[in-house]
């Protein structure tokens, strides 16, 4: 499976204009790392709606681009960040995993969308 | 601008979202301005007007869902268009947008062609509630204009008791035969406001207008304590002014107006008719009947104002009223009672 779904990304250029849908790529880039790091502070202090917000945000713009791997992940911790996101050490150490998956993740679909914008 | 341009409020706390709403707004070809958060907005919908809000849901500061149930809460806001734009998941969800007032729910990402027809449709709605806004304000007292708001434009009637006046200007047509086309427009435009300003007085609606001839009706959409007295003091008062007007009139060398008047009391359904792009309030039924054949009827009878037998009877008394006898109306198989108003001659 592809990091970026063709269709949907070619869908938006159509509509929104390739130069414009660039300028978003751009956009989206410079906003991502830092909601990734709002989720990381956010598991720390054990802040659920901050978490739930930041992951809500990168799935939503996971699914505009089209990256639907990535919007899955933060889908899932979107989920999870409705109920209170420390309850014991087993726990945290598997959202730890989940949000280094989603790290992961945003690495690939970056990378995509770059390379997508040189093309 | 005004015609195609809407100006729209557009509020997301997701750059990516707002960026890519706005220029799909900027492409349907309306003006946007953008927001942050929920408070963002709220401040900006009380400094400016707009048409309509397009509206995220999860938002820092303030969410989508106190956005809606503040713009409830403010009579100023509660009837601006919203449709809400979100990625949240959930039946429950939508239901708890609509159920504060929003107009539409569109998950994101948002599909183009569908963000199209909901604003279209959404702005389209708003242009008929503005335009009957208007029109009830030029037809109505503000109290009555306040309660439709209040209520809602549905259309549709609903059966109330209340009273029926028709009036009209004696011998127009010869009138109008003496007249410069301006003179019967002003002469017209001044008969209007004295009766519309007698008829608003006394809580009257009114809601036709056929030439020289009007009609009103007490008791709805507002109910009224005593309809038919409403009615007949607002008939005592526009004959007054009339004959006021007329001697006025008839010393400037022109020629006097005369009006006839009838009134009929029962119950009648009203409402909205007409279409979605149209629609005027009105009622129907036979007492809407008797009111227009008890007007046509002061002719023949060389009385000022008529009444049925149910107004007459609400009366108690307190009007003067002379019987006239069962007359057989035009348009009716039986004969009824007719009274004519004293104290207007």
């Amino acid at each position: 499976m592809n990091v970026i779904d063709a269709q949907i990304f070619t869908e938006l250029q159509d509509s929104a204009g390739a130069d414009f849908v660039a300028e978003l790529v751009q956009t989206f880039l410079e906003d991502a790392p830092g909601l990734l790091q709002t989720l990381r502070q956010a598991h720390m202090s054990g802040d659920a709606a901050g978490f739930r917000r930041a992951a809500h945000t990168l799935k939503s713009n996971g699914n505009t681009f089209g990256a639907l791997h990535l919007a899955e992940l933060a889908r899932e911790l979107e989920q999870r960040g409705q109920q209170p996101l420390s309850t014991g050490e087993a726990d945290d150490a598997e959202l730890a995993a989940r949000l280094q998956n989603l790290e992961q993740a945003y690495a690939h679909c970056a990378a995509a969308l770059r390379s997508l914008g040189h093309a | 601008m005004r015609d195609d341009a809407a100006r729209l409020l557009l509020v997301d706390d997701n750059r990516v979202n707002r960026l890519l709403l706005a220029r799909q707004l900027g492409q349907l070809g309306h003006q946007t301005e953008l927001a942050e958060n929920g408070r963002e907005a709220l401040r900006m919908l009380r400094e400016r007007r707009y048409d309509l809000l397009v509206l995220d849901i999860e938002m820092p500061e303030m969410d989508g869902f106190e956005v809606l149930s503040r713009m409830l809460e403010d009579p100023e806001l509660r009837e601006l268009p919203v449709i809400v734009t979100s990625a949240l998941e959930g039946l429950a969800n939508v239901v708890r947008c609509i159920e504060l007032g929003a107009e539409d729910y569109l998950s994101k990402p948002v599909n183009p062609v569908l963000l199209k027809a909901r604003i279209g449709a959404s702005l389209e709605k708003k242009r008929l509630r503005d335009a009957q806004r208007e029109l009830v304000s030029r037809f109505a007292t503000l109290e009555v204009a306040q309660d439709l708001e209040r209520s809602g434009f549905s259309l549709g009637g609903r059966r109330v008791h209340g009273a029926v006046l028709f009036c009209d200007i004696r011998g127009f047509t010869g009138l109008v035969e003496t007249l410069a086309p301006e003179q019967v427009i002003e002469l017209l435009n001044t008969y209007y406001t004295l009766m519309f300003d007698a008829i608003s007085g006394m809580g009257g609606v009114v809601n036709q207008i056929i030439g020289d001839g009007l009609m009103a009706i007490f008791g709805a959409p507002l109910p009224l304590e005593q309809p038919a007295a409403a009615a007949v003091a607002a008939a005592l008062e526009m004959v007054a002014m009339m004959e006021q007007f007329s001697r006025e009139q008839l010393a400037a060398g022109l020629p006097p107006l005369r009006i006839g008047i009838g009134i009929a009391s029962g119950d009648m359904v009203a409402g909205y008719t007409g279409t979605q792009q149209r629609a005027t309030y009105t009622c129907v039924g036979d007492t809407v009947n008797l009111a227009a054949r008890l007007e046509a009827h002061t002719k023949e009878a060389g009385r000022a104002i008529l009444i049925d037998a149910a107004t007459q009877l609400a009366l108690q008394g307190q009007v003067p009223t002379e019987a006239l006898g069962p007359v057989l109306l035009k348009g009716k198989a039986a004969a009824v009672e007719v009274y004519a108003v004293l104290g207007d001659r």
